[in-house]
């Protein structure tokens, strides 16, 4: 099993934190494949991957990303496998995932087939 | 206006009140707590052994020091949350003190590693040489890095910045 | 959909709600705690910082640390029973609380309500503030303590209060470049020891300055800062580039009180408790008889004085429902009140102090009215029924 990433984004050493080993999952982004650990939020998968335009807004389409990381503003909705208005900041990445740019509202989401 | 509160550098003043008497820095290592505001924290006192930083009436007094009874032992230097206690040692060579320094960064250095000396503002003041390591477990402990300076920057160098080996 | 009934529930697991229901707990009230993150502790499981404080208390103890503690308390006590990765969705008139828990929505109905939703992140105003790469100090935080990715390369800061100078320190620790910290007002809001140490570490901190303006295509390239005037405005010249890929917002927090609105609790504007808040008595109970509140929620404080009013809160609570005995009650309340005091009465917490004085004052005016024959308020955590006569029977986790 896979547990270990090298962008240069993720911290490996620190002072005070070690971050557990995690398995490594593959997800695709507006469909490029991408990697990130399994269970970390989608957005965090994203950023280390240099990834910070999550939406764009319903108005202006404004290019948005994310901004309290908790779940509290909606700067961060991406659609996941056809799914809109999903907070990137607090679901959970899973193996296989597709996730998308969100343009504006999103498209509605459609019957599972 | 006080440049501690606006540049979060402590004035000459403000260093003068927190350094002992010639006479006690020529007989030892002491302890100097820069920590010039009332807050409420009092982990210093708890962490000497000696009883020499004294006990507060109020959790929000500032702490004072008995250098009478200082070791210079660096215990409070990874007890202060604050990392605002240092130890100097200006007995410790004839062209060079000792600086207890807390330290939370990696890597540790090592002993005998160069470093830049930096001063309260992070500008580099001088070269100094690590001569102790005293590791804080992670990830509750504080490690304490102990480098010689030149004696005459005893009262400046609160800081430095690892260099690697040439 | 299942109904889930309790003596006592709680919303928010950070240092306020786990207090308030250790509390609760160990005077054998049978409590549930609701939060939406998969682990307890709210934002202390990020604070990588030692805590000030009491030594006998957790002085000298890093806030993850705290948080692994009290969560283990948590856990085992008998009488807790957590919802953790579970939304608060909502309160009725009925007293019904919707939660969305991972298998679906459920009704929570407790006999009494501890609400400790925390605070959420301000924004302010500057062009370019919705590009990405502006981000909350606490976002920042979660990104690189809880999930281990570094934010960016180089990040400005604003703000100098607590917050802003320990996250900076933060990203120091994480290998990432603090270019500066800007602070509009005349001095460093936060404590001198926090500014200190990032000052040692090479950061400048400007006061008086604030940001001109974020630029960069589809996100942060880069920011403007500028010097202020005594009105506030900022003085043409005085300009300077910084190139960075991250601007940190840390201005200050906002209540999360929506829940309180809901319940009918009477609010009230306190620009030095953050915002909006609830007026509340010396149990923590808020005019909605029955609901108490502790932490930020109640005014943006800190982390050790939301832990004593989280345990304030909870004995109180405890106390309504005849569970604790009023000599015990009232030597543990003191206790409390005294430590609470003791964190309050620096210079430094000057504008929580006045803040408390103006809510009590805006208590005492809303007590007064409803004295002299004003229109009646809801009663009880359940509307007009009486909230004493629970049968712990049913209690979730009984």
């Amino acid at each position: 099993m896979e547990t270990k990433l090298s962008d240069n984004t993720r911290i490996e050493d620190h002072p005070i934190l070690d971050f557990p080993a995690r398995r490594v999952v593959t997800f695709t982004w507006e469909g490029q494949e991408l990697r990130g650990y399994e269970g970390e939020p989608i957005a965090a998968a994203l950023h280390a991957a240099g990834i910070k335009v999550l939406h764009t807004s319903h108005k202006s389409n404004r290019p948005r990303g994310f901004f309290c990381a908790i779940g509290n503003c909606s700067s961060c909705l991406v659609v996941v496998d056809g799914v809109p208005n999903v907070r990137a900041c607090t679901e959970k990445l899973r193996e296989g995932m597709r996730v998308e740019r969100q343009v504006g509202t999103g498209p509605a989401p459609r019957a599972r087939e | 206006m006080n440049t501690l509160l606006t540049t979060g550098v402590p004035s000459a003043q403000d260093i003068a009140g927190v350094t002992p008497p010639d006479e006690r820095r020529k007989r030892g290592p002491y302890a100097t707590i820069e920590c010039f505001q009332p807050i409420p924290c009092d982990p210093c006192h708890h962490s000497c052994r000696f009883g020499a930083i004294q006990e507060f009436e109020d959790i929000n007094d500032i702490p004072k020091i008995d250098w009478s009874k200082c070791t210079g032992c660096a215990v409070c230097v990874a007890a202060c949350p604050g990392l605002a206690i240092f130890v100097v040692d200006e007995t410790y060579g004839e062209e060079e003190c000792l600086i207890a320094i807390p330290y939370e960064f990696v890597p540790l250095p090592e002993k005998g590693q160069p470093v830049r000396l930096t001063d309260r503002a992070g500008i580099v003041v001088g070269d100094g040489t690590v001569q102790r390591v005293v590791s804080g477990r992670k990830p509750a402990g504080t490690s304490v890095v102990w480098v010689s300076a030149p004696k005459r920057l005893a009262t400046v160098v609160r800081g430095f910045i690892p260099r690697k080996e040439d | 959909m299942s109904v889930r009934k309790t003596e006592l529930a709680i919303v928010g697991a950070g240092p306020a709600g786990i207090c308030a229901a250790l509390e609760a707990a160990s005077h054998g009230v049978k409590t549930t705690v609701i939060d939406r993150g998969e682990e307890l502790g709210g934002q202390l499981i990020k604070q990588t910082h030692k805590f000030f404080g009491w030594h006998k208390k957790s002085a000298g103890t890093r806030g993850i640390l705290i948080a692994k503690k009290l969560s283990e308390d948590v856990r085992n006590s008998e009488n807790i029973t957590v919802l953790n990765s579970t939304e608060a969705l909502g309160y009725y008139d009925d007293g019904t609380l919707l939660v969305e828990t991972p298998q679906g929505i459920d009704r929570v109905i407790g006999d009494r309500m501890i609400v400790a939703t925390g605070a959420s992140e301000r924004m302010i105003l500057f062009p370019g503030n919705d590009l990405p790469g502006v981000y909350g100090a606490g976002a920042v935080q979660t990104l690189m303590n809880a999930h281990g990715v570094r934010p960016g390369q180089s990040v400005l800061m604003i703000g100098s209060g607590n917050i802003g100078l320990i996250v900076s320190y933060q990203l120091l620790q994480a290998g990432v470049r603090v270019e500066a910290v800007v602070e509009a007002m005349p001095t460093i809001g936060g404590y001198a020891v926090h500014a200190s140490k990032i000052r040692r570490l090479g950061v400048p901190i400007l006061t008086r300055h604030t940001i001109k303006e974020a630029y960069g295509k589809d996100q942060v390239e880069g920011a403007i800062i500028w010097e202020l005037d005594d009105s506030w405005n900022g003085i043409p010249g005085t300009e300077k580039d910084l190139k960075v890929d991250v601007i940190c917002l840390a201005v200050g927090l906002s209540p999360l009180a929506e829940l309180l609105w809901q319940c009918g609790a009477e609010m009230a504007y306190i620009p030095e408790l953050g915002g909006f808040v609830p007026l509340y008595d010396e149990n923590m109970e808020t005019t909605r008889k029955g609901v108490f509140v502790a932490g930020d929620v109640a005014g943006i404080e800190e982390a050790s004085t939301a832990m004593a009013a989280g345990r304030l809160a909870g004995l109180s609570a405890a106390r309504s429902l005849g569970k604790v005995p009023d000599d015990e009650y009232a030597k543990l309340k003191a206790e409390i009140l005294a430590e609470l005091e003791g964190l309050r009465s620096g210079p430094a917490s000057a504008k929580i102090r006045s803040g408390l004085a103006k809510m009590r004052e805006m208590l005492q005016a809303v007590q007064a009215k409803e004295l002299a024959g004003g229109e009646p308020r809801p009663q009880g955590v359940r509307g007009e029924r009486d909230c004493a006569g629970s049968n712990s029977e049913e209690a979730v986790g009984a």
